[in-house]
């Protein structure tokens, strides 16, 4: 168990390896009850919602979601969040736990008798159900009620609580997040465990899921995402709607980067193996320059090798041009390629 | 956790092995168990001078480096060739096939290691 944005959470259950290998193979249950998860409801949601978020909640259908941003005057990342609409007055926000409280407190400075924001630390349970054998386990414990498409969300009615169920995750794999009260919370991961057992699910820890999001080259607010950082210059342009007339925090700048390029920009680098793994922190290098830095690195379980995103001024080298990073004082190699390293699914 | 009795232990969770003609060292049972599993592994240059607390490798899993220190002063003798290709014999085996090098003492009676009772009791409180 480590200390994580005043939560507890356990690294691994029966090891980060096999958590890993299980959720690429059959399935992987992780707790994610740490998560901020905020209602925003009332008439006036909608067009307070346009008003903050980066992605434009308008194109949004009932029981549709997508990923956002909450961003600074600067157009650096706050938050990165998902963002579900339940109806036209009724949306569902899912936060980060480290930025929980300041988003919240964020939102309810927007408050007004038309829409009002919900959900303190602590109050809520979540899970996340990922993997190839996701749908099959969720079916079992759902006994038939059909499960919407992906990047959707649907309130369904277990163990005689509603809950929420969304076709979304942060594993690169097609799965489920489950958010319920707490007491359900314990029985629909009982629940989801059992019938995952003959399946090959196991419980995955924090170490898994950095691991998983990273192969399908997914950011990690507080290291490939900041204040400092904008979701232009971390690769992630086509979640920031300009297409509106709508202001937003930072959108002037963000309007100017997507247009004339960013200063720095997000790439992905490759090492090899029986070389030593690429790290958060490292230096990266092109000839005897540095250009930047790597923000998120790992060896990763599926490729056999280190896999990296990284921060580097541009004009950025262009993928597969061979660039170095430093690790504890000697040059290792490494190849640009795209963010995502593994084929989507 | 194992502690075998016949070796001295680092309270940074490295373990020696005293011999005729030198020492041998690895990290310990509970070292393996916090790093999970080993994917990488930086061994020192043969011949290499080491003072007792310096860092003279690192061990890799996929969630962390973790720096290995001389638990003594020496000379670094002979090391692991094995492991770069089986870095999880690190796992399976931490005071057997899993060693990671040998060292040749500065001095014959290692100072400031701990039995295998006094670590044991460092791992609980």
């Amino acid at each position: 168990m480590i200390p994580f944005a005043g939560w507890n959470l356990p690294v691994e259950y029966s090891g980060l390896l096999a958590e890993h290998k299980a959720t690429r193979q059959e399935a992987g249950l992780f707790d994610i009850s740490h998560m901020g998860q905020i209602r925003a409801q009332g008439k006036a949601t909608l067009s307070c919602l346009e008003s903050i978020l980066a992605n434009d909640p308008s194109k949004l259908k009932d029981g549709e979601g997508h990923y956002s941003f909450i961003t600074n005057e600067q157009g650096g990342v706050i938050d990165d969040l998902l963002v579900y609409r339940l109806s036209p007055d009724d949306f569902f926000l899912v936060v980060n736990a480290s930025r929980h409280t300041e988003i919240l407190q964020l939102l309810k400075k927007h408050e007004t008798p038309q829409v009002r924001f919900s959900g303190n630390p602590g109050t809520a349970a979540g899970m996340a159900l990922q993997g190839p054998q996701a749908a099959a386990i969720l079916n079992q414990v759902l006994q038939g009620v059909p499960i919407p498409p992906r990047n959707h969300i649907a309130k369904f009615t277990l163990f005689g609580a509603s809950i929420l169920i969304a076709t979304t995750g942060y594993t690169g794999e097609n799965g489920y997040e489950i958010f319920s009260d707490i007491p359900t919370g314990l029985k629909i991961w009982s629940a989801l465990l059992e019938a995952g057992k003959p399946l090959g699910l196991l419980p995955c820890g924090l170490g898994s899921r950095d691991s998983l999001r990273l192969e399908a080259g997914l950011p990690l607010n507080g290291q490939d995402l900041s204040p400092e950082i904008s979701p232009i210059e971390a690769g992630l342009g086509m979640f920031v709607d300009l297409n509106r007339a709508r202001p937003f925090p930072g959108r002037a700048i963000l309007e100017k980067q997507k247009k004339s390029g960013s200063p720095r920009i997000s790439i992905g680098l490759q090492g090899q193996p029986g070389q030593p793994p690429p790290r958060h922190g490292y230096p990266v290098y092109q000839g005897h320059k540095q250009i930047g830095v790597i923000t998120s690195g790992v060896p990763s379980p599926t490729l056999g090798h280190g896999i990296a995103l990284a921060l580097v001024t541009t004009p950025a080298p262009a993928c597969g041009q061979d660039l170095e990073f430093e690790v504890r004082g000697r040059r290792v190699p490494a190849k640009v390629s795209p963010r995502r390293f593994l084929p989507k699914k | 956790m194992n502690t075998p009795n016949d070796l001295l232990y680092a309270k940074s969770h490295e373990w020696l092995r005293l011999e005729k003609d030198g020492a041998t060292v690895g990290i310990t049972d509970h070292a393996q168990s916090a790093l999970s599993d080993v994917v990488f592994v930086e061994l020192p240059k043969t011949g290499r001078k080491v003072k007792a607390g310096e860092v003279v490798a690192t061990v890799e899993s996929v969630k962390a480096a973790s720096d290995i220190y001389a638990p003594v002063a020496g000379e670094i003798t002979s090391v692991n060739s094995a492991l770069p290709n089986d870095p999880g014999m690190i796992n399976r085996e931490p005071y057997g096939q899993g060693w990671l090098f040998r060292i040749q003492p500065e001095q014959p009676k290692p100072i400031g290691l701990l039995s295998n009772t006094d670590y044991a009791a460092t791992l609980t409180s």
